[in-house]
């Protein structure tokens, strides 16, 4: 290349009128992407003030010229096609022309496309249910083919994949031991602390040990449990779908007459089926040693505490919130399964699956625990 | 071409933490040239790449670009020599959650004072160059993996950067498309004298932009042979070079150890 072609020689556009209604742009040095913002604001400026009947861009004196440059001249070319000038280009070395007329013009000419007519409310009220009942045919399709799967399991138990499903369990389960003996304790504590202090306006201090057994053990203990899992493991869950799902893999399993459901989804649910009754029992456990806690320091001994505790609850009620858990198990880690398989493409698709896993765990747990609020109070359990 | 070379790569070894991969090796490259790695794979071709981009510190020896050592500048130093490359990698790496269009723009946005439709403009141009003008709204998932391969050439062009580092530019895409990048990387570098270093496997390509060639091997940790094609061709002292130039398989060469890497791929 040239040696001038490297001088850091400062730019320079000059207007100045030519014969009749001409404009000569006079461009000198370096045209690169640092000096040509300041050039491209006083050209354009130049030809909408003197709207000329032609242009005579006079270029011998450019040193360098890259795309940004380029884009200039193509720039003046384009102005000069909306407003009927005529743009003559002298001067520009052969080299930075040659580029320059790869180019067309034509290519360029803005295509702004119409504008959107804006929906009415009708046609987005429609769009909206479309989809959530698009959703909701997916999820009763998926629940099918989760129990054909399942069946098929239980036919042929060799067939599952219980490597796959002890490392599941390990992660969601043995892993999770930490954090659910601390928000259990912490529930416990903030539970019968709370019921105390309106329950001692009537003396009956005491039946904050029912209070507290009947609620977790009933209702709490499982539900926090399941939100824990929808946090802890249904996420994880559908990142790990989703990502194999980006990277083919699920199309792999798919090519290679692997059911994705046997193969991905049942050891998750069976694993999640099998943690999840066990971390509820840790959960109602932690949650009454921390209502024993606030008990023990309000003065009351261990011993009537256990037994306001004991005669609160029965089987009944455990095995009914093990029931529940057994569900939310299930629910949780089925429906993160399935946003995880609904990935789509592109790097933010991961993180809108486990949010959706999530949100729509969350959201199916308080439907079934308002289901089975009600059928309990029917069946007077 | 100059007769200083913009990248000086002075006895370097180059690895990653305790492994090496390349052994004291030195080369220069000289202005408006277009370079070419070769080599099979596993030899240390993006390893060098990736130590000559700065992305990784070189275990000894540096590396000059325009004169400046990228691991000891900081701060401004270096943003004022990465603006002086673009690279290209092998995958692409688009940032997804953006249209191809604006991952073209910007750099154009961040670092040069363009007006808004003069970046519009730009982008466009740049588009045009690899084929994707019509392509600029769609994003990085909608679009072929070829395509992909192109804008994310576009996009390092961006800012019309004196040295453009390509991470197998044609690998994945059709021959005619591969013929093409190659007429614009030779239109580039003739026209804005701009330096290339190409890390690939295609022969053809090799052949038609390439004005120098450097030849790496996994057994020598270090570059084989080095010339223009036409010298590496012809050259009968490596059989590694020659298999590779004649797309032999490892045992054509009568070589008895395992040289799976060399095979002309």
């Amino acid at each position: 290349m040239a040696p001038e072609a490297l001088n850091q020689t400062e730019a320079t556009l000059l207007a100045e009128p030519g014969d009749g209604r001409t404009l000569v742009l006079r461009f000198t040095g370096r045209l690169d992407s640092r000096s040509t913002g300041r050039l491209w604001r006083q050209a354009t400026q130049a030809l909408k003030e003197r709207r000329p009947e032609r242009v005579v861009v006079e270029a011998a004196g450019v040193d360098y010229c890259d795309g940004s440059g380029l884009g200039l001249f193509l720039e003046i070319k384009l102005c000069g096609r909306a407003g009927g000038f005529a743009v003559e280009i002298r001067g520009l070395r052969p080299e930075f022309g040659q580029v320059l007329g790869a180019f067309a013009e034509s290519d360029f000419v803005i295509r702004r496309p119409p504008p959107k007519s804006p929906l009415r409310v009708a046609q987005e009220v429609g769009a909206v249910t479309a989809v959530v009942w698009r959703d909701l045919s997916s999820q009763v399709v998926f629940l099918g083919e989760l129990c054909a799967a399942l069946v098929k399991s239980a036919r042929h138990p060799r067939r599952v994949r219980w490597k796959d499903a002890v490392r599941v369990a390990e992660l969601a389960g043995a892993n999770a031991v930490g954090i659910i003996v601390l928000i259990g304790v912490l529930f416990g504590l903030i539970l019968a602390f709370s019921s105390a202090m309106p329950l001692r306006k009537f003396g009956a201090e005491i039946y904050v040990a029912d209070l507290v057994a009947i609620s977790l053990v009933r209702v709490l203990g499982p539900f926090i449990t399941a939100i824990i899992l929808a946090g802890r493991s249904g996420s994880a869950f559908a990142a790990e779908l989703g990502t194999m799902k980006i990277n083919s893999e699920i199309d792999a399993l798919t090519t290679m007459g692997l059911d994705p459901m046997s193969f991905l989804v049942v050891p998750r649910v069976l694993a999640a089926v099998f943690v999840a009754p066990l971390l509820a029992l840790l959960t109602n456990l932690a949650g009454l040693v921390g209502a024993a806690f606030v008990l023990l320091s309000l003065g009351f001994p261990l011993v009537a505490i256990r037994h306001h505790m004991q005669s609160a609850v029965d089987a009944g009620d455990l095995l009914g919130g093990l029931f529940k858990i057994v569900v939310y198990g299930a629910i949780v880690s089925g429906v993160s399964c399935l946003r995880g398989l609904q990935t789509r493409t592109g790097p933010s698709a991961v993180g809108i699956s486990t949010t959706r896993a999530v949100v729509s765990s969350i959201i199916l747990l308080v439907v079934a625990e308002g289901i089975f609020s009600v059928l309990f109070y029917c069946l007077g359990i | 071409m100059d007769a200083e070379p913009i990248i000086r790569v002075e006895n370097v070894t180059a690895g990653y933490d305790d492994l090496v991969v390349l052994e004291d090796i030195s080369f220069e490259v000289g202005r408006g040239e277009v370079f070419v790695i070769l080599g099979g794979s596993g030899c240390g071709k993006s390893t060098l790449l990736n130590h000559m981009i700065g992305l990784i510190p070189p275990m000894a020896g540096r590396i000059l670009i325009d004169g400046d050592d990228m691991v000891s500048a900081d701060g401004d130093d270096r943003h004022r020599i990465l603006k002086k490359i673009g690279v290209m990698f092998q995958t692409g790496a688009l940032f997804g959650s953006m249209t191809l269009h604006e991952n073209v723009r910007l750099g154009l946005e961040e670092f040069t004072d363009l007006p808004r439709e003069a970046a519009d403009l730009v982008t466009s141009m740049k588009l045009d160059m690899v084929g994707l003008r019509e392509f600029g709204h769609h994003m990085p998932s909608e679009v072929s993996g070829g395509m992909q391969k192109r804008a994310a050439i576009a996009r390092a062009m961006a800012l019309d950067p004196q040295i453009l580092f390509m991470d197998e530019p044609s690998a994945g895409l059709d021959p005619i498309t591969s013929a093409e990048l190659d007429d614009l990387v030779l239109s580039l570098a003739r026209s804005l004298n701009m330096t290339f270093v190409i890390v690939t496997h295609e022969l053809p390509s090799v052949n038609a932009v390439a004005d120098r060639v450097i030849m790496l091997t996994e057994q020598d940790k270090g570059i084989v042979a080095e010339g223009t094609p036409a010298d590496l061709e012809r050259q009968t002292d490596n059989p590694l070079v020659w298999q590779f130039f004649h797309r032999k398989a490892g045992h054509a060469a009568g070589k008895t150890q395992g040289t799976i890497g060399a095979t002309g791929q």
